[in-house]
Parts: C-alpha cells; structure tokens; sequence
C-alpha cells in the first residue's frame, strides 16, 4: 500500500532539511563532548542516519529511488564500520581496562 | 491528525531521544535510546514512502548493530562508575563548535533549496521492494557486488582483532 507522499500534504522539505541537520549536529557534539569510545561509536552512527533521512527525504521528494539505493551501501558501510571499530574496540580494552579516548594515547609501543 | 502534525510530532521524539543519546550518563542507556531512534527514523521512511527500507533499518539498525553495541557493552561490564567524566570546557567548547556546525549547515542546505524546487507528481512506490531491486540489480550492480567484497574484509578484520595473541600476559 502506498501511502499519499508527504510533501503533497504541506510537509516542505525544508523541515527533513532541518531535522536531518539537528540530528547531525547533536551526533558531531555527542562525538565532541563524550569520551566512552562505545558512546563516540554510537554518535557516529546518529550522523550517518541523519544522513540516510536526508537521502530519503530527496528521494521521495524527486520521486527517483537512487537515493535509497545510496541509503542501502551507507547501511552496508555502517554495518562493517561497527564490526570493525567494536572489535578494536575490544582489543584495546583488553591491554589497557578502559575505554576511556582520553588514555588511548598511550596506546603506541 | 493531518500528516503534517505526525510528522513533526516524529521529528520532536526523534531529535528529543536523539538528545538523550548523548545526554545520559549511563552506556547502556544511550544504546537503548539509540535503539528508540532508529525506530523513529524508520517511522519517518515509512511516513516517506519508503517502506523497505524502513523495514531494512529496523533489521540492520535496531536489530544487528544495535545488539553488537549491547553484546559489546555488557562484555566489557562497563557501568556509570567507569564513565570517564569530561571538564565543563571541554563540553562548552563541544556545544559551540556542534552549534556553529548546525547553524553553518543550515544556512548553505538553505541557500542550495532554490535550485532543487521540483514539485514531483503523484504519490510514487520507488521505496518498494520491486523499484529498489530493479535498481539495485543493475544501475547498481558493481557497487552492490563491491559491497560483498568489503563485508569480507569486515569479517575477517573483525576475526583477526578479536582473537587474542598468545605473547600478551595477562
């Protein structure tokens, strides 16, 4: 079932426009102002979402579906992003007991 | 309840969790409300008309990566005691640097809408499986076969890191 498309309702695309950059912003200061590397993680996959939102919401908006492909390999590329980090993650937690960025410094030798 | 009102409704609770990502103390929580946005986000495709993929970001957000975060939290038994604490200049400067992102983003995202005001037609079902497929399967078929390729080197990264060296002594 399809539903009537949302900018035919009022809804401009001005607000996914606003929303998306909200949500990125609020990502970028999470990965600013946390130092949990799981948290930092997290904010990064917020940003990538907000920018997944604004590539649907062109999407439907042009009513041309590449976007949502596009939307399809940034879910494919967060997948093996967090694999990746995660397992790093864990590495390092295992030599030094935390997951504190701050200490990651002394990660060299 | 007209359109328009769910959806900024939508937009409120997925920037209000959003928020609380980044706001609660406690790891696990921010995961959980990690978990409630992407819910959000994927109300907001299916308000969008692009059901399969809110369907997709459910299985593979909320349901994969999200529960690779937990499985990982709760391996390291991480807890509010062990949260590392950030000074309150750090914080200050991290809000007024997101901040002047934001508005900097806006602005330009602003300026760029003039250009791309093409009103579209009629209700459309491009989030449909069969359209995304169609595309998928050959105006995107390398990069979508390339992908595959790097799962692989994802998998094995991931293996080779996580297995333990012999030579460290706990």
């Amino acid at each position: 079932m399809v539903l009537a498309s949302i900018f035919e309702s009022g809804v401009s695309i001005d607000f996914y426009i606003v929303l998306a950059s909200v949500l990125f912003a609020i990502g970028a200061i999470g990965v600013l102002v946390r130092r949990n590397a799981i948290v930092l993680l997290m904010c990064i996959e917020l940003m990538l979402n907000a920018v997944n939102l604004l590539m649907v919401a062109f999407s439907t908006y042009h009513g041309k579906g590449d976007g949502q492909v596009f939307v399809f390999f940034i879910m494919v590329v967060a997948a093996a992003e967090a694999t990746v980090g995660l397992s790093i993650l864990v590495m390092a937690y295992r030599n030094i007991r935390s997951t504190d960025v701050g200490i990651f410094n002394k990660l060299k030798g | 309840m007209t359109l328009e009102m769910i959806a900024i409704l939508l937009g409120g609770l997925t920037i209000g969790s959003a928020l609380m990502v980044v706001l609660s103390k406690h790891p696990v929580r921010s995961v959980l409300y990690l978990v409630v946005t992407f819910f959000l986000i994927s109300a907001n495709y299916i308000l969008m008309n692009a059901q399969f993929l809110a369907i997709v970001n459910i299985i593979v957000y909320a349901g994969a990566i999200m529960v690779l975060f937990l499985f990982v939290l709760m391996l390291l038994n991480l807890n509010k005691d062990s949260e590392p604490i950030t000074s309150i200049g750090i914080k200050l400067a991290g809000i007024i640097a997101g901040g002047v992102l934001l508005t900097v983003m806006l602005a330009a995202l602003k300026d760029g809408l003039v250009i791309t005001q093409q009103a579209v037609g009629s209700a459309n079902n491009d989030g449909l499986v069969e359209n995304l497929g169609e595309l998928l399967f050959t105006k995107y078929v390398l990069p979508f076969e390339m992908s595959s390729v790097l799962f692989i080197a994802a998998m094995v990264g991931a293996v080779m890191l996580a297995k333990r060296e012999k030579q460290i002594i706990d």
